[in-house]
């Protein structure tokens, strides 16, 4: 299948008065055509990071891209003008944000807020314009009647509906989705995950879905990438990974979850804490934090291993086994 | 076995808010007991009050009405004295790290602040209070460097840890832990769910554990009790109710758990709508709006809990027909 996005060594950087903040450091990832890809990782690994560097969102001037290609259809989105980046967004490449209670505009009707993408991009009449409203707000499940509400006055999962009616109002390619569950409670989460999952299909979008929880992450996507202090570390099929995972760091993330379904009556944390992206350790960037560490591991920093069935691992243990 | 010894009592605990809508039926009539040693789990959604609970308990909000017998006496009617007394045994860990340390005290200030309060040191005693910060701090695995650093100068964990501390350095007996890995990344929330399990076994700690994350729950609690618009719906054992959940609101809940597991394939139950509100209830079940098996009868009476099976309680008006049913897809098998 081909990719539809490729990222090819991006890396961003935030030049602070405090020192340089390495965000993302020579990430290579695809996404598939149709597929919905898990990125996973704790606060502070990136994700949201590389996603708005997708977007070209990434807040000037203190963030910059310094280097890489992010290829979409193989035109390279780094080489686009502003104004080029203006089509792509909401119409090729659209993003649901984390958090619903504050990414709405609190004095625009909702309506008025999905209307404003079908604007944007489409050469339409007003009347036009309000019937796709209504359309893509019954789509999401919420009465039509509605649009001309407030966001205040919808509920949590209701605003991240709209959210979601507006990411999907013109029918994007891929949908860039971050978080987009982590506010809600687990049953409205259950509803809302169901509703992406069948609006994928229905408008056969690729989507790249940003979690920290792994759960949410086996149950929808068909490939994993885990990030670890801006850098891939292990990337595979979604059953690779939850199966077979490799590297030592992943490991330690199937560790730290208590499972309903096993009785595990201690759990098995990593050590230590994430290192501070101004000041990352020599080497392997989890080298301090990792069982199994070598010597080499604090000198070098390893390279992509490539194992069966596009099941890649960034470690050194995995380079001896071959 | 010795038999478990009772330390914590609720009868028919009521808090109730007047908001400018109309009463808030924050938590309406909801009783149990707790043994010590063990761990409840209080699970439910936002909003459903399960915090409000917490803090009733400990007189954080005055309750309306009910009692709250802790070793056999009613604290309800304590008067203020008696109670900061009290407090040395029954402490709180809160939800947000990122909020509940003063940011103008250091580590140790505020790990210190309970002692001062309640008499226990002298200000002037500065060395026997050196040595108990750095007791509590290793016992909560803090290192001794950070006793003066400030709360914005440490991570989301280690902040959780000073709080750990600060319940535990009155040794009490009764912690009730509102949330306190939710704020948490999962690897962070393994390293403190971990170190609550130690400390229990060490000191003998009673737990009333709130939270929304059921899979915590299930790994730590002994008993689990389910909440849902200020009233339990379900009580029972751990094992018993993930294995047996009998409530529809509580079966759409478990079902409603990603599972990490791809081969996993859940049937799930999805709830239509959301959390109604709790001001002025309608009388009769809260749930029925949103149940799938509701019938006309739900919407006229409020079951209250009833055993259905040893230490199983249930409160559906409708639960005599599920087992019923259950029974008969047992015996056809």
């Amino acid at each position: 299948m081909k990719d539809l996005l490729l990222i090819k060594d991006l890396v961003i950087h935030f030049e602070t008065d405090d020192g340089i903040v390495e965000a993302v450091n020579n990430i290579t990832l695809g996404i598939k055509e149709g597929q919905t890809l898990g990125l996973v990782g704790e606060t502070g690994a990136g994700k949201t990071t590389l996603a708005k560097g997708i977007m070209r969102l990434i807040h000037k001037p203190t963030g910059k891209i310094k280097d890489g290609e992010i290829l979409y259809k193989d035109k390279d989105l780094l080489k686009l003008t502003e104004k080029e980046m203006r089509e792509i967004r909401g119409k090729h490449i659209s993003m649901i944000f984390q958090d619903p209670m504050t990414s709405l505009n609190p004095v625009m009707t909702v309506g008025e807020q999905i209307g404003e993408v079908i604007k944007a991009h489409n050469r339409i009449s007003k009347k036009g314009i309000e019937k796709r409203t209504c359309e893509m707000l019954e789509t999401v499940g919420i009465p039509s009647g509605r649009a001309i509400e407030y966001p205040h006055q919808f509920s949590g999962g209701m605003k991240q509906r709209v959210i979601i009616a507006i990411a999907l109002a013109c029918e994007p390619n891929l949908l860039i989705a971050d978080e987009p569950t982590t506010a809600l409670d687990v049953t409205i989460q259950a509803q809302v995950l169901e509703m992406m999952k069948s609006l994928k299909t229905e408008f056969n979008t690729s989507m790249l879905l940003i979690t920290h929880d792994l759960g949410v992450v086996a149950q929808n996507c068909d490939f994993v990438a885990i990030i670890y202090a801006g850098e891939i570390v292990e990337y595979g099929e979604l059953r690779d990974i939850f199966k077979n995972p490799k590297h030592p760091y992943t490991i330690g993330l199937f560790g730290s979850i208590p499972n309903l379904n096993d009785n595990v009556k201690r759990l098995k944390p990593i050590d230590g804490l994430m290192p501070d992206p101004m000041s990352l350790p020599k080497g392997c960037k989890f080298n301090d934090r990792c069982k199994f560490a070598m010597d080499i591991c604090k000198e070098k920093n390893p390279e992509m291993v490539l194992l069966n069935n596009g099941h890649k691992v960034k470690c050194f243990l995995m380079q001896n086994n071959i | 076995m010795k038999t478990k010894k009772e330390i914590l009592k609720v009868n028919n605990l009521k808090k109730f808010f007047n908001t400018p809508q109309g009463m808030l039926h924050a938590v309406d009539d909801i009783s149990f007991t707790l043994s010590e040693g063990e761990t409840l789990g209080v699970v439910g959604e936002s909003g459903c009050g399960k915090s409000t609970m917490g803090r009733a308990i400990l007189r954080l909000h005055e309750p309306d009405s009910g009692e709250v017998i802790y070793k056999g006496e009613d604290i309800l009617k304590y008067s203020s004295k008696q109670m900061k007394k009290l407090r040395t045994e029954m402490q709180m860990i809160f939800q947000d790290p990122f909020s509940s340390l003063n940011p103008r005290m250091t580590v140790s200030q505020s790990i210190l602040e309970p002692l001062l309060i309640q008499g226990i040191y002298k200000k002037e005693d500065k060395r026997s209070l050196r040595i108990k910060v750095k007791e509590i701090m290793n016992l909560v695995g803090l290192a001794d460097r950070l006793v003066n650093t400030y709360p914005h100068e440490l991570d989301g964990g280690r902040r959780q840890r000073i709080g750990i501390a600060r319940a535990l350095v009155l040794n009490p007996k009764l912690i009730i832990c509102d949330e306190p890995v939710s704020a948490l990344d999962v690897s962070i929330q393994a390293q403190v769910l971990n170190l609550m399990q130690d400390l229990q076994e060490q000191l003998g700690l009673t737990y009333i554990f709130i939270t929304h994350d059921l899979s915590v729950v299930k790994h730590l609690s002994s008993d689990i009790v389910v909440m849902y618009l200020g009233q339990l719906v379900e009580k029972a054992p751990a094992e018993k109710l993930f294995a047996n959940p009998l409530h529809p609101y509580t079966k759409a809940l478990l079902s409603a758990i990603a599972v990490p597991d791809p081969d996993f394939k859940a049937d799930r139950i999805l709830l239509e709508g959301e959390l109604t509100s709790p001001i002025n209830p309608k009388p009769g079940c809260r749930f029925a709006k949103r149940c799938l098996y509701a019938k006309e009868e739900c919407y006229g009476n409020n079951a209250g809990l009833v055993e259905v099976e040893k230490d199983h309680f249930v409160a559906c008006c409708l639960i005599d027909g599920f087992i019923n049913q259950e029974k008969g897809v047992k015996q056809k098998q």
